[in-house]
């Protein structure tokens, strides 16, 4: 018995790790089967890597300017041409992959951090809090969130850090009546009186097995947003209320060379086709996600 | 009764709805014993739960409320205690078994997290012991490969396996009374069985006392010394089990009996009292069985009859004078 024991646990940690594998060759079966969500991925994961290797990948640097060769057409030395100061657009658009999926992910975190808060709050404990929280939410969503973020950004001045901050700011509604939604269909399950029943409190409730069971649907969303506020970044970016020139930023970019798009159509159509790819990518491996990690979508 | 470890007296628990008060426990008293097994018989409906859930301070918030009555657990009434003195109670003395074994455990997390987590609420321990006491309880509700089945998932474990891991962590903290609330009703029946056999083991080796409630009399003859049948909020009869099987005084317990199939009766059609439990606070006036019984007289029409009777109490006309 006890050798049959010892045996059983020597081999736990193994069965342990195995389990965690089994589970991630389950998911990337199921995600593998839905091709546009690999194009997704792979776009993802090729703006990902350029943004971490924008050192070694941009032939120049951001701001090395040289009036003699501006607004030159795509050529062998100049990959996507050149703007008006006669930067490389290829180099500026490496390093803006850096600043639009920074934004992205952090807007998106921050978003799903502070929603994630007020959404348990709200769904768990319910009757005031929870009327006064979700009509909060309400107010939020009720503004267009380019006109909300420009709202805060204005408050707050204009910079990339604000824009992110202003970004996250308007998607925390979505987030929080989500995890809102989320914790109501939870807090129901047997499992949590069961939990009461043993003399759980509602912290350790909440953390233990609130969170853990609601957490599938946020990463779903917070994939679909990383898009959005990488769209929105950029969109603040042309309207001046983001990322400041001479920051590489891809909508600041569209901004500054938007008076040569008649003469010199490459310094717009190169940053405007980084920010539809990387906004078709992070879309298509959102639905991907949403299809691999639904249980009710696996046969 | 000083060797009552539970006593629960004249408890009334209500429902307040958009249609006003429901009353759904109507002033039932029984007490448990110090390592007893009394068995809680009644139709669906008829407050079985609401009592349980009323003694552990579970009841849905805030629609149901204790209105009347005293709870006394050791001598002291609990049916008003603060949250978090309550929740000291909860897993170290008293502790809940629920109906369904498929939708009691957290399905993300490994048996042996949840089952840590549970000893982990009430007692300071190291990581290694906590999984020896992990692994010791498993051993106790008789599941095999205990040391494996820590880390699988409530997903890979049957039915049954999943009620008696429910039983394991009810039993981490050594509760005094353990509630167990239709544990066998959604297992089958060779399931079931082990079950009973397991909870009856537990009572014999750990002394817990507990409360099993049910609504098959079957499962009530195997382990219980005691019973309290239940009807609408109030209880009907008490008494021993031989008692009551063998001579059961209201009309109830007698059709529950009589429902019960019998494996050598040839009748073409079972048993079954006739109508449904009344929608709490619909019946006004009168024993709230009077609508379908057999041996209904004007009087139960009029007046509520009293639980009557010594050791083997009942609430019908046909035997006040006994008492």
């Amino acid at each position: 018995m006890s050798e049959s024991l010892q045996d059983s646990a020597k081999l736990s940690p193994e069965k342990e790790r195995s389990l965690f594998v089994q589970g991630l060759i389950d998911f990337w079966k199921q995600f593998r089967k839905n091709k546009p969500a690999i194009v997704g991925f792979l776009i993802v994961l090729f703006f990902i890597l350029i943004a971490i290797f924008a050192k070694q990948i941009a032939p120049q640097g951001i701001n090395d300017q040289n009036i003699a060769i501006r607004l030159q057409p795509p050529s062998a030395k100049h990959l996507l041409g050149t703007d008006d100061f006669g930067r490389d657009i290829l180099s500026r658009i490496v390093f803006g992959a850096q600043l639009s999926l920074r934004v992205g992910f952090f807007a998106v975190i921050g978003s799903i951090i502070v929603g994630t808060f007020f959404g348990v709050i709200a769904g768990y404990f319910g009757k005031l809090i929870d009327t006064v929280i979700s009509r909060f939410f309400d107010i939020l969503l009720a503004f267009p969130s380019i006109l909300l973020s420009i709202a805060i950004v204005t408050i707050l001045g204009p910079s990339l850090n604000n824009a992110l901050v202003a970004i996250a700011i308007v998607n925390v509604p979505v987030f929080g009546r989500l995890v809102r939604s989320r914790v109501l269909t939870v807090k129901e399950e047997e499992y949590i009186m069961a939990a009461r029943s043993i003399g759980m409190g509602n912290t350790r409730i909440i953390m233990k097995h609130i969170l853990p069971n609601s957490f599938a649907p946020i990463i779903v969303q917070g994939t679909l947003n990383i898009a959005t506020a990488i769209l929105d970044a950029a969109g603040l970016g042309f309207l001046g209320m983001g990322a400041q020139p001479p920051q590489p930023e891809w909508g600041t970019m569209l901004s500054e060379s938007r008076q040569y798009i008649t003469n010199a159509p490459w310094t717009v159509i190169f940053p405007g086709l980084a920010i539809i790819l990387v906004v078709i990518g992070f879309n298509l491996m959102g639905d991907g996600l949403r299809d691999a990690l639904d249980p009710r979508m696996k046969n | 009764m000083s060797d009552s470890i539970l006593e629960v007296s004249n408890l009334r628990t209500s429902f307040f709805t958009d249609d006003g008060e429901v009353p759904a426990v109507d002033g039932i008293s029984f007490s448990i014993k110090e390592g007893e097994i009394l068995g809680v018989v009644g139709e669906s409906g008829c407050g079985k739960s609401v009592t349980s859930l009323s003694i552990m301070g579970l009841l849905p918030h805030p629609q149901g409320k204790i209105v009347g009555g005293q709870i006394m657990y050791e001598g002291k009434d609990i049916s008003h205690l603060k949250e978090a003195e309550m929740r000291k109670l909860r897993g170290n003395d008293l502790a809940m078994i629920f109906q369904e074994p498929m939708t009691s455990l957290n399905p993300v997390f490994t048996i042996g997290e949840q089952l840590t987590e549970a000893i982990r609420l009430h007692n300071h321990m190291s990581k290694q012991e906590q999984n020896n006491r992990a692994v010791e309880l498993l051993k106790l509700v008789g599941l095999p490969r205990a040391t494996e089945l820590l880390k699988e998932y409530p997903h890979e474990l049957s039915g049954g396996m999943r009620q008696r891991v429910m039983i394991a962590i009810a039993m981490s903290c050594n509760p005094k009374v353990l509630i167990a609330d239709e544990p066998t009703t959604a297992l089958d029946v060779t399931i079931q069985a082990q079950i009973l056999d397991l909870m009856l083991k537990l009572n014999q080796e750990t002394h817990t006392a507990i409360m099993l409630i049910t609504h098959d009399l079957g499962v009530v003859a195997q382990v219980c010394k005691r019973v309290v049948v239940m009807y609408g909020g109030k209880i009907v009869e008490e008494g021993d089990v031989k008692d009551i099987f063998n001579h059961p005084k209201h009309p109830y317990t007698e059709g529950l009996i009589k429902s019960i199939p019998d494996l050598y009766s040839k009748k073409d059609k079972l048993y079954s009292i006739k109508g449904s439990v009344p929608k709490p606070g619909s019946i006004k006036k009168g024993c709230l069985f009077a609508p379908r019984c057999d041996y209904v007289m004007d009087k139960c029409k009029e007046q509520v009859p009293e639980l009557l009777g010594s050791g083997h109490k009942s609430r019908c006309f046909l035997h006040q004078d006994e008492a």
